[in-house]
């Protein structure tokens, strides 16, 4: 645990795989520079790996104005116990006031032992992020310029907004694709500080026996249009007429949880708070109820179009255009009128 | 070998079926209007523990901290094949965040003393966090492996684990004690056994025995009913009935560390999603109807 100082940077953590960079710690890079100057303080990135150096120009490209390095043979893949304890003591060290982590399943298994150790907060999932003053009803102090973390939780049912005044740093986990990835600027200056590791054999006990990982195949969250099924599709040879409106709009194929379910699609479609958060610009749900899990990874879009029989359905209360009817009338007309332009 | 395992698990409100009259005026959930179930991750990591006693000897140990209702999915941990029920109940424990939660629940497993593993749940459907797993394993300062999928290899104080990390999977090997937080496409968890249900359905915590004397004995003095309750509790401890129930005192845990006190992170504002009825543009079902929208779509280059 850190004490609260004013003068902390704002950090994210960088998180690679396979000499690459992940998009969310890019992401997360954007958000935090746009702290770091309502705070007035610095922004960096921690960057452990073995052989990544490179890697640091897209960082400070992102907003970095430091990236401290950590090159070291024992980290060239991820494990829970060294990396935590690279981050813990760069912390020690170098007391930030904020440290953010992607919500991926490498951050949420790193920064919950990380905040252990350091008894320090972290909030999980957010969605947003902003600094706002508080003031402590019982004492009523005010505390100025504190990170509020917005978080869905119950289900994505409420959004709470969560604070951490006493004990520092201030941390939070947030969601792949949740904030804008900049475009990144390879003009912009940046210091590389080369920091070394020290390791226990208790911090190495735990050992990798064998890895293997799957490109990814589904691209949604580049995708202009993104056109899903849900369970109302109603079997995997139907499914096909999402994939048609997909062709015809030029977009990806994206699915609920129901349509995973039903066998029509492979997982790695899924749209929602256990599948891909998404913002197109147009985001087409056919047969798709819209329970708060799926609202959760979609609502942001710019245009939703919903496709439903029934008039009822909650996918409605975020549609800005709702078509009650058929899916299997509705989108062959679609589709006509779209090659008809 | 045999192997004693831990399993935290967690009773909370059906999150799934949240309807607006769950959502009070001020924007807080009420609880009370949601059902309380067994977390679903959770029956997957007592599935994990179960199987492994089954196949190796050992023990399962079920430890929940909650409100005096959690009793009842200690007894269906009982049901699935546990071997002992621990409640950790206390006004003081009340607003933990997950590192509180985690310290507590540390106390309490150091109190339990001998454990090979310990297994959570992947993630609670309430707070959605998925931090305490990892943040118990840290207060323990026992090694983690989350995303657990199954056990590849087990010999003696060597555990060899697969997990999934969404994109791959990897396996990795452990030395026990070891903290595992299990998803739920771990196992397929066991039905209640009938013949456990008709043997666990009495079993009872302390504050359920108070309740329970007290309904019955309405015009005792309160000598009388000590006496009753005093019985009631030796003899369900015989019978191996007995949901052990535990205070921050018994635990030996410090207070600094729990509750809103030992709780880094505040809530400091919370607001329910209430399912606006704005009003979106209705489109008829009809080819006129059809095409007007993508021609609406081409103009403002939604679509091009
Ligand atoms: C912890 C947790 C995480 C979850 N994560 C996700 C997630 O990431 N993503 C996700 O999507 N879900 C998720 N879910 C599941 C979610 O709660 C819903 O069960 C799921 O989204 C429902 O899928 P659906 O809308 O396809 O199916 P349904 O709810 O069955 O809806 C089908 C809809 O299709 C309509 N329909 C049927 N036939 C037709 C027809 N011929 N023409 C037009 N309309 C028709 C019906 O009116 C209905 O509205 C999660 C649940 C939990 C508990
Ligand atoms: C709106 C809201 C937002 C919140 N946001 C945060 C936040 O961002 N950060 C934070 O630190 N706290 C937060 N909390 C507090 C948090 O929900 C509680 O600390 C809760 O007790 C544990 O967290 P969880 O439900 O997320 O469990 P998870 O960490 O998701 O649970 C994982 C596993 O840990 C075990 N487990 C969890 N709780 C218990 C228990 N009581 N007894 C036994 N085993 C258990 C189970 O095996 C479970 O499957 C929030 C609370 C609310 C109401």
């Amino acid at each position: 645990m850190i004490e609260p100082n004013r003068q902390g940077e704002v950090w994210v953590f960088a998180e690679q795989e396979d000499e690459s960079l992940s998009d969310v710690s890019l992401e997360l890079c954007s958000k935090a520079r746009e702290l770091a100057d309502r705070l007035k303080v610095p922004m960096a990135a921690v960057l452990a790996g073995w052989n990544v150096r490179e890697l640091s120009y897209r960082l400070i490209a992102h907003g970095a104005d430091t990236v401290y390095h950590i090159h070291d043979t024992r980290l060239e893949h991820y494990r829970t116990l060294p990396y935590a304890r690279v981050v813990c003591r760069l912390v020690e060290k170098h007391k930030p006031q904020v440290v953010l982590y992607g919500a991926t399943p490498l951050g949420r298994d790193l920064a919950p032992r990380v905040a252990s150790e350091m008894r320090a907060g972290l909030t999980a999932d957010c969605t947003d992020l902003e600094i706002g003053d508080y003031l402590e009803r019982k004492s009523r102090t005010e505390h100025k310029n504190l990170l509020l973390q917005i978080r869905p939780a119950f289900g994505g049912n409420i959004i709470a907004t969560i604070i951490n005044y006493d004990r520092w740093p201030q941390m939070a986990t947030v969601r792949e694709g949740v904030m804008r990835l900049g475009e990144g600027d390879p003009r912009r200056k940046g210091t590389i500080v080369d920091e070394k590791a020290e390791f226990s054999d208790v911090d190495l006990a735990v050992r990798l026996i064998e890895r293997h990982r799957e490109k990814r195949k589904v691209n949604l969250k580049s995708a202009r249009t993104i056109v899903a099924g849900g369970a109302g599709v109603g079997s995997k040879e139907e499914f096909q007429l999402i994939h048609d409106l997909a062709g015809a709009v030029g977009g990806a194929v994206g699915a609920s949880r129901g349509a995973v379910d039903g066998g029509f699609i492979s997982k790695d479609h899924q749209v929602g708070q256990t599948g891909t958060t998404v913002r197109p610009a147009l985001y087409i749900a056919c047969g798709i109820s819209g329970a708060v899990q799926h609202r959760a990874g979609m609502e942001e879009s710019a245009k939703i179009i919903a496709i439903n029989w029934d008039r009822e359905a909650p996918i409605f209360s975020v549609a800005h255009y709702g078509i009650v009817g058929e899916l299997q009338k509705v989108i062959p007309l679609m589709i006509r009128a779209i090659k008809e332009k | 070998m045999p192997y004693h395992c831990v399993v935290c698990i967690k009773q909370v409100p059906d999150t799934s079926n949240v309807t607006v009259d769950a959502m009070k005026e001020d924007g807080t959930v009420n609880r009370a209007a949601l059902p309380a179930v067994f977390n679903p991750d959770d029956l997957h990591a007592l599935e994990a523990a179960v199987a492994l006693r089954d196949q190796y000897d050992g023990t399962v140990t079920a430890l929940t901290m909650g409100p005096l209702g959690a009793a009842e999915a200690l007894r269906e941990c009982l049901y699935r094949g546990a071997n002992r029920a621990i409640l950790i109940n206390d006004r003081r424990a009340a607003g933990s965040d997950t590192l509180a939660t985690s310290y507590i629940l540390s106390q309490a497993i150091r109190k339990i003393g001998q454990y090979d593993l310990v297994f959570c749940g992947r993630q609670a459907i309430d707070g959605d966090t998925a931090q305490v797993g990892p943040q118990l394993a840290e207060k323990l300062g026992i090694p983690q492996v989350t995303y657990f999928e199954r056990f590849v290899e087990v010999s003696d104080r060597t555990v060899r684990v697969r997990r999934n990390v969404g994109n791959g999977w990897e396996i990795l090997e452990a030395k026990l004690p070891l903290l595992i937080t299990a998803l739920d496409t771990a196992n397929e968890p066991r039905p209640s056994a009938a013949r456990r249900m008709m043997q666990y359905k009495r079993a009872r915590t302390v504050a359920e025995v108070e309740r329970d004397v007290a309904a019955s004995l309405p015009d005792a003095g309160a000598e009388e009913r000590d006496i009753a309750q005093a019985n009631v509790i030796e003899k369900l401890k015989r019978r191996g009935l007995l949901i052990e129930q535990w205070g921050i005192d018994e635990i030996d845990a410090d207070l600094q560390w729990c509750g809103v006190a030992g709780s880094p992170t505040k809530v400091h504002r919370v607001q329910s999603i209430v399912l606006t009825k704005e009003g979106f543009k209705g489109i008829e079902p009809t080819e006129e109807g059809v095409r007007g929208l993508i021609q609406e779509l081409i103009v403002d280059h939604t679509l091009d």
